[in-house]
């Protein structure tokens, strides 16, 4: 059985490997690992893509690369495409007898090669049902190429593209909602999760691998140099988020939406923005009505989970 | 048995890729290709193949996914034409620069803008610098050849790149040609099993492909396709020999025809290739001008020292161009004239036939007439013309 005890965890080899070139802080390498670690057990072996992108430049740096699963980068855009060209090849090989084994296959991408560009890709892979998992590291812009916005970029956020300034606040659309884009493709299973709840992160990559067919996982990803914080406080930066309810963390499988987290006490986004220097802007008095924009924002998608998380239990016991 | 049939070129390559029998093919509509792949997902339906039909969503992911399959150690195609291989350029370069021997059929089409879906050979001239082989057919029979043959030169150790099998889009594509086709089995042992030293799917010896590659090492990996792009000529004579042994056509880099005491050649790609010889021959009979024909089957590589020997004898050398590249003129003109530096033979470039304009046997005739003129009288201005083009 796959298991996610930290205990018998720490005695397995671990699947990307130190000595890679990450920044301090990144919540990147620490998604990876836990991905990798919990999707090969049980005899299932991981093939992976990976988007360009941050993970792909500090990690595959030739001649040297951290990942002990094969992988193949190809470009920005295509890691999805690319996931499924080995998915077909797997499927065609074995059904020829000319492959025997598992594999758990996984694309990972960046929010930039997910939400943007690789979006159409990813897309069009969902929806032809091949049996993959993509993963995506949301660290909400362009970090590998200077933190420039992107569709996953949160409103009010300082980027080097969409900077605040004398007559701009920084970023003045909503971030894009990729997990329910994917959810409206009918995969079998979606989930957002974060890498501060590491049991739950790796429960859903096991769901994830074990379901057949096309699933997805939007992690939350910090990033110390585009966030503008501490790389020491990575990880009580994506407890926050659950707690402030920016980064909710649910499932929703076979159509059912379960929320996996639910703050006792909702903090306030003040703290979440607060928290980061790339927010610091919407302190000063000409901004601050946006900080109550983005709490009823925020507020309204909280509430619209927790109205879809009770319909989907009623309707459950309905059928029941 | 090799038997006779009557198909189209679309449907000939897509007999040749049923007869390849690839284990994944990516799919994705474009004029005028469309129908080969049509008639592939044909077969796959009526399980004549083992592939994995994937219906992608875009060129760019065909392609994507073609090189994915590739490096997992499957056998892999697909097909495309003009703005779908624009598309995929990006992915044309990780084709070939991860050394995929994919085979890939491409109908040839005008670019947008105006958007247009007749014959030219922009597209693929665009592509020429991608890391590709390119074999251009002069008809059905040479379109199902190739792409035949094209399995066995990308595969070979020496090579391990991929192969574009050039045909005219309706020309060929939509024209029904008696041709012959080779025997099932004869073509699976003619082209063997694919060997692939590496795979994505080796999961006890873990590799990481497409790596990040800076100063220290990149300019190596180039020089390592550049080597094995300096191979590829032997082993198209070698495969195109074999193939000959099997089937009683053989082929090389290049096609001469009556070009031993040919006074004038016209060099050219494709099926206007088969005007320019009924042209030639009508001359030489009609008017006693010793006209030849020079095919290239193979625009990259450049088969430069072959060529030059080819036009030795020549007089005066036509270039027919279905392409141009702005500010400069024909492709295949200038990288004809770059090969012949030195010699003092004068040249002549005829664009032609962009968008699909059709080029008549008098307007080739017209060529070979020009040419003879500007010979006797040594005018050779303007050296780029354009056929058929209305001022």
């Amino acid at each position: 059985m796959a298991t996610t005890s930290l205990k018998k965890l720490s005695d397995m080899p671990e699947l990307l490997t130190g000595g890679h070139a990450a920044c301090p802080g990144c919540g990147g390498p620490i998604i990876i690992r836990q991905v990798l670690l919990a999707a090969q057990q049980d005899g299932r072996k991981v093939v992976a893509s990976i988007s360009t992108g941050c993970m792909e430049v500090s990690t595959t740096i030739y001649p040297d690369s951290a990942w002990r699963v094969p992988i193949f980068h190809s470009a920005f855009e295509n890691s999805a495409a690319t996931i499924s060209g080995a998915e077909a090849a797997y499927r065609s090989l074995k059904r020829q007898g000319k492959y025997e084994g598992e594999i758990a296959f996984i694309a990972f991408g960046g929010d930039g090669g997910t939400y943007d560009i690789g979006f159409q890709s990813l897309s069009g892979a969902l929806e032809r049902g091949h049996n993959f998992t993509y993963v995506c590291y949301d660290n909400e812009a362009y970090m590998n190429t200077g933190i420039q916005r992107s569709g996953a970029t949160p409103k009010g956020a300082w980027t080097t593209t969409a900077p605040d300034g004398t007559v701009e606040p920084g970023k003045r659309e909503i971030k894009k909602d990729l997990t329910a884009i994917v959810a409206a493709h009918g995969v079998p299973y979606c989930a957002q999760a974060s890498p501060h709840r590491p049991r739950d992160l790796m429960r859903k990559v096991q769901k994830a691998v074990a379901t057949e067919g096309p699933c997805f996982l939007n992690i939350l990803s910090p990033c110390p140099r585009g966030w503008r914080h501490d790389p020491d406080v990575t990880i009580q930066l994506c407890k926050l988020a659950a707690d402030t309810c920016v980064w909710p963390l649910y499932e929703i499988e076979n159509g059912k939406l379960s929320i996996n987290y639910k703050p006792k006490e909702k903090k306030p986004v003040r703290e979440w923005l607060k928290s980061q220097q790339r927010f610091r802007h919407l302190f000063a008095p000409k901004n601050e009505h946006l900080i109550e924009e983005i709490q009823a924002e925020l507020d309204a998608k909280w509430g619209q989970l927790l109205a879809r998380e009770a319909f989907d239990n009623e309707q459950e016991q309905e059928s029941e | 048995m090799a038997e006779n049939v009557a198909l189209t070129g679309n449907d000939s390559a897509a007999y040749a890729l049923r007869q390849i029998n690839p284990d994944v093919v990516a799919a994705y509509p474009i004029t005028p290709q469309t129908e080969l792949m049509h008639k592939f997902a044909a077969y796959v339906a009526d399980g004549e193949v083992d592939t994995e039909l994937v219906r992608v969503e875009s060129e760019h992911s065909a392609m994507s996914a073609t090189v994915a399959a590739s490096l997992s150690g499957a056998r892999a195609c697909t097909a495309t034409s003009a703005n779908g291989l624009a598309l995929m350029w990006e992915i044309l370069y990780i084709a070939s620069s991860t050394r995929c021997p994919i085979v890939m059929p491409v109908v040839n089409r005008a670019l947008s803008a105006p958007i247009n879906i007749h014959c030219d050979h922009s597209d693929t001239m665009g592509a020429r610098d991608s890391g590709w082989i390119q074999l251009y057919s002069e008809n059905c029979q040479e379109a199902y050849d190739n792409a035949v043959q094209a399995v066995r030169i990308a595969e070979h150790p020496d090579v391990r790149l991929p192969v574009m099998v050039c045909l005219d889009g309706f020309i060929l594509s939509h024209t029904l040609e008696g041709l012959e086709v080779n025997d099932d089995q004869d073509v699976k042992d003619f082209i063997g099993t694919l060997d692939r030293p590496d795979s994505l799917l080796n999961v006890d010896d873990p590799e990481t492909f497409g790596m990040f590659t800076l100063q220290n090492y990149y300019f190596e990996f180039k020089k390592q396709q550049v080597d094995a792009m300096e191979k590829v000529p032997a082993v198209i004579e070698q495969v195109g020999q074999e193939y000959g042994e099997l089937t009683g056509r053989s082929y090389g880099l290049l096609d001469p025809y009556r070009c031993e005491d040919a006074d004038i050649i016209l060099v050219g790609l494709g099926s206007t290739t088969g005007t320019a010889k009924q042209a030639a021959d009508d001359l030489r009979e009609e008017e006693g001008l010793k006209c030849g024909v020079l095919k290239l089957r193979t625009f990259r590589p450049f088969p430069a020292e072959q060529v030059c020997r080819v036009l030795s004898g020549a007089d005066i050398t036509g270039v027919l161009d279905r392409a141009v590249s702005f500010g400069l003129g024909g492709p295949l003109f200038h990288e004809l004239r770059s090969a012949r530096y030195g010699e003092t033979a004068p040249m002549i470039d005829f664009i032609y036939g962009l968008g699909g304009r059709d080029l008549s046997l008098d307007n080739v005739k017209d060529i070979f007439r020009s040419l003879a003129e500007a010979r006797d009288s040594g005018q050779t201005e303007p050296t780029t013309r354009f056929v058929g083009v209305r001022e």
